[in-house]
């Protein structure tokens, strides 16, 4: 299990019980330690990828594989592995962090996971600390800044001490200290990483390789710079880079 | 919990009232609200020394008599309606000030403005003392059915970004020069709220979407395990045994 990359994905489709198809045959491979951007335009299909990671939408064609298990919604017992292995940080924090405290939201995920008293503690103290937040644990979510709890959803996955990653845009909205802050604790992290975003230069700072999904198909994987140094591609799939960024000068 | 936002009802303090477990509170308060509900109406000193309890709870948990005052405001539906009954009522009329009273109707009144005060300054001095999240786990600990105390602990939770919500869309309507200035303009209000709605109902789905991810499945894990100590359940029953106390002998001293 230990060579088993951390995410394949082999063929995946999925149609909407409304009958739109949002997938049509995702093959994705992300191995052990890798941070990978998923980039694509509104409506690619994006969020209904990272739903299928952890069993949440299924019943289409193909398989999704974390850490060499197989999502299979029907085995309960694999399902809630599954849950604990693929960490997935909403866009929007207040529907993340639904708890009275932070402490008791990050401690919610091991909870479930029937992790009690001082180990507990140790994932939740591990967790805040790991995000730099060790100092609002007592604090309801809604009294902290949206930076503070964009951070604080990290640390609830980090706590599940998962196999990867998942962060749904995980810029948008924040300010441009804060947007660096949460950047140095991605980077800080040992762990795979799984970004969707249309955030070109984040992806960019962060992922050293990216994945373009456009129409419910992947079009393009390679190394993040070389994607975007490639405007006929960017193009194509109503991607654009911001005025005044030149990957080419950080290619060099 | 909570630095530098109060929340209404709530005032921060560290007095013993403030320190003893909710669950303690809870069950003095219900009792002490029997009590007085137990004791005859005419029997009008017990309700003198039950208010004087209350003061002296209200005096050693330091909360100032015009904060409890201004949160009566809460009884005021009760207090029209008490006020009516004396001119409603049937039976035997005293003659007031040129009006006639009904007899019973005044006892009526004087009967619910009575329990109701000393129901309303009781809760009213639980909340000032405990935070409402303390509350809803002191409920969970008294094995209140999980659901109740689920839905309520979202709603606390999320008051704030409904609220937020709210204020939003008024701000956005008063940029495009609405203002509310007769009874037509309800629909507009309507339509606010019902989009208000909507927008929770899909902040449910989203929520629940992320409770999933972290491995929820129907129950709410425990988090919260806090055992009262005998002594705080007996420092709690302080209030509820006076005020029992006097109740009996209300009854005792009743002709």
């Amino acid at each position: 299990m230990t060579t088993a990359a951390s995410l394949e994905i082999k063929g995946l489709a999925y149609a909407y019980p409304d009958g739109t198809q949002a997938l049509y045959g995702v093959d994705v491979t992300i191995g052990r330690g890798e941070r990978v951007a998923l980039l694509g335009p509104n409506g690619a299909g994006k969020t209904t990828l990272v739903l299928h990671l952890n069993g949440i939408l299924y019943g289409g064609l193909g398989s999704v594989h974390v850490g060499g298990l197989a999502v299979d919604p029907k085995d309960k017992q694999g399902l809630r592995e599954i849950r604990r292995r693929v960490g997935i940080v909403f866009q929007d924090p207040d529907d993340q962090l639904f708890m009275p405290t932070v402490r008791e939201d990050v401690a919610f995920g091991p909870a479930n996971l029937g992790v009690r008293g001082a180990e507990l503690d140790r994932r939740v103290a591990g967790a805040l600390s790991r995000v730099g937040m060790q100092d609002v644990a007592d604090r309801p979510p809604q009294h902290l800044s949206f930076g503070q709890r964009r951070r604080v959803a990290v640390a609830t996955v980090l706590a599940m001490e998962p196999e990867i990653l998942v962060l749904d845009e995980p810029s948008s909205n924040l300010d441009p200290a804060s947007r660096r802050e949460l950047a140095e604790i991605l980077l800080g992290l040992d762990v795979t990483v799984l970004m969707v975003t249309h955030d070109l230069p984040y992806a960019a700072e962060l992922c050293p390789r990216s994945l373009i999904l456009s129409g419910g198909v992947i079009v393009a994987d390679g190394p993040t710079l070389e994607l975007l140094s490639d405007e006929e591609l960017l193009a194509a799939h109503r991607l654009e880079l911001p005025f005044g960024f030149d990957p080419a000068i950080r290619h060099s | 919990m909570g630095a530098g936002h109060a929340h209404p009802l709530y005032r921060a303090g560290t007095s013993g009232v403030h320190g003893l477990p909710p669950q303690c509170k809870l069950v003095a308060v219900v009792a002490f609200v029997f009590a007085v509900v137990a004791t005859p109406q005419e029997q009008m000193w017990a309700f003198g020394l039950y208010a004087l309890l209350l003061a002296f709870v209200a005096a050693f948990a330091r909360v100032p008599p015009g904060f409890v005052l201004r949160r009566m405001a809460i009884e005021l539906p009760f207090v029209a309606f008490a006020l009516l009954l004396p001119f409603v009522a049937h039976g035997p009329r005293i003659e007031v000030l040129g009006v006639g009273l009904s007899h019973s109707g005044l006892w009526s009144a004087w009967n619910i403005l009575a329990k109701a005060s000393l129901g309303a300054v009781a809760m009213i001095l639980v909340g000032a003392t405990t935070e409402p999240r303390a509350l809803l786990l002191g409920l969970e600990r008294l094995r209140m059915p999980a659901l109740l105390t689920q839905i309520a602990t979202f709603m606390l939770r999320y008051l704030d970004v409904i609220v937020g919500e709210m204020r939003r869309m008024r701000v956005a309507r008063a940029s495009r020069g609405f203002e509310a200035r007769g009874f037509r303009d309800v629909t507009v209000l309507a339509r606010s709220v019902a989009a208000l709605f909507l927008r929770s109902y899909e902040r449910g789905e989203r929520v629940y979407l992320a409770m999933l991810s972290r491995g929820y499945d129907g129950r709410m894990p425990v988090l919260n395990e806090g055992t009262a100590t005998v002594r705080q359940w007996t420092a709690a029953a302080v209030l509820p045994g006076a005020a029992a106390l006097i109740a009996v002998a209300s009854w005792i001293l009743a002709p």
